[in-house]
């Protein structure tokens, strides 16, 4: 059968992923506060990051779908740290 | 044709609809992402203008709407799970729950441009052109994301609503949920778009 292919992702596990999600949301909040400048915006990308990370990989159940979504998915983000990093050497070296 | 055959291209058929959904998603994140970049390049060349800048904003509008949205993406999330377990009732509450949380977050979208607007701030207002370049540009970054964002935000409500009749309808049932699973899918990404809208905006140091 066609449905056994897809997962059913259980209440409770939804549950902790907000939980994580609201302890890096009060965490981004409070280490940006403290003035560390450039530090600062690594920290709260990271942050980010691993929020969205989890957002894709639970709420978007990307955990459970297939290989070819997963790189397809993959490859965006890749792409667009190139278009960043092409950007940023063009504005270095101009 | 057997009974087996069409099963199996009917979920076909959905594993493309989900493919066509993500492949719509890219081009969003790409559409941001562009946004992002023109911030990233004038944050590295006004720094201290970006920094005054988010000192206008309110970190405590901005906290509890990243709650409020942490919170509806985890209830239409759970929404699908009782789809897929076929509970019904409890899937449209969850919808529903996610909708008001949606109106919630817009209304403190609206009181938070409002106050922006009672200070003569906002696109095309007389302040804004006498502002220093680097504010210029902050503010105008600013409610071009946030706006852009909101509209997304209508967006999804408009398409969880038509979701919350089809599961009324049982036209989105637990064993075809394809459209509920793709509205859910838009609703996560304007939740990752502010995952990220959040901390850049508002938590400049």
């Amino acid at each position: 059968m066609a449905n056994n292919t897809t997962h059913t992702t259980e209440y409770r596990v939804l549950a902790r992923v907000l939980l994580v999600l609201m302890f890096l949301t009060f965490l981004t909040i409070s280490v940006t506060s403290y003035h560390l400048a450039a530090f600062g915006v690594t920290v709260a990308l990271l942050i980010a990051g691993t929020k969205g990370f989890l957002v894709l990989t639970y709420f978007m159940h990307l955990k459970y779908e297939s290989l070819l979504l997963r790189i397809l998915v993959s490859m965006v983000f890749v792409l667009y740290a190139v278009i960043i990093l092409i950007t940023f050497i063009d504005y270095a070296y101009r | 044709m057997t009974e087996k055959a069409t099963h199996i291209e009917a979920h076909a058929d959905d594993e493309a609809k989900k493919l066509g959904m993500w492949l719509f998603i890219f081009t969003e994140l790409l559409l941001f992402g562009g946004l992002f970049l023109v911030y990233s390049v004038f944050r590295a060349k006004y720094p201290a203008n970006f920094h005054e800048g988010s000192l206008e904003l309110s970190v405590t509008i901005g906290a509890i709407n990243t709650i409020v949205l942490l919170v509806s993406s985890m209830t239409i999330a759970m929404s699908l799970t009782a789809i897929q377990k076929n509970n019904r009732k409890l899937a449209m509450t969850l919808i529903s729950v996610t909708l008001f949380l949606a109106t919630v977050f817009l209304f403190n979208k609206v009181f938070e441009w409002g106050a922006k607007f009672e200070h003569g701030l906002y696109p095309g207002s007389k302040l804004m052109p006498m502002l220093e370049r680097g504010d210029l540009l902050y503010f105008s970054l600013y409610f071009f994301m946030t706006g852009l964002h909101a509209l997304h935000i209508i967006v999804g409500m408009v398409l969880l609503t038509i979701c919350l009749f089809k599961v009324k309808s049982g036209n989105v049932n637990s064993k075809k949920y394809i459209h509920l699973e793709n509205g859910a899918l838009y609703w996560h990404l304007v939740d990752l778009i502010w995952i990220f809208l959040f901390p850049l905006l508002y938590l400049i140091t």
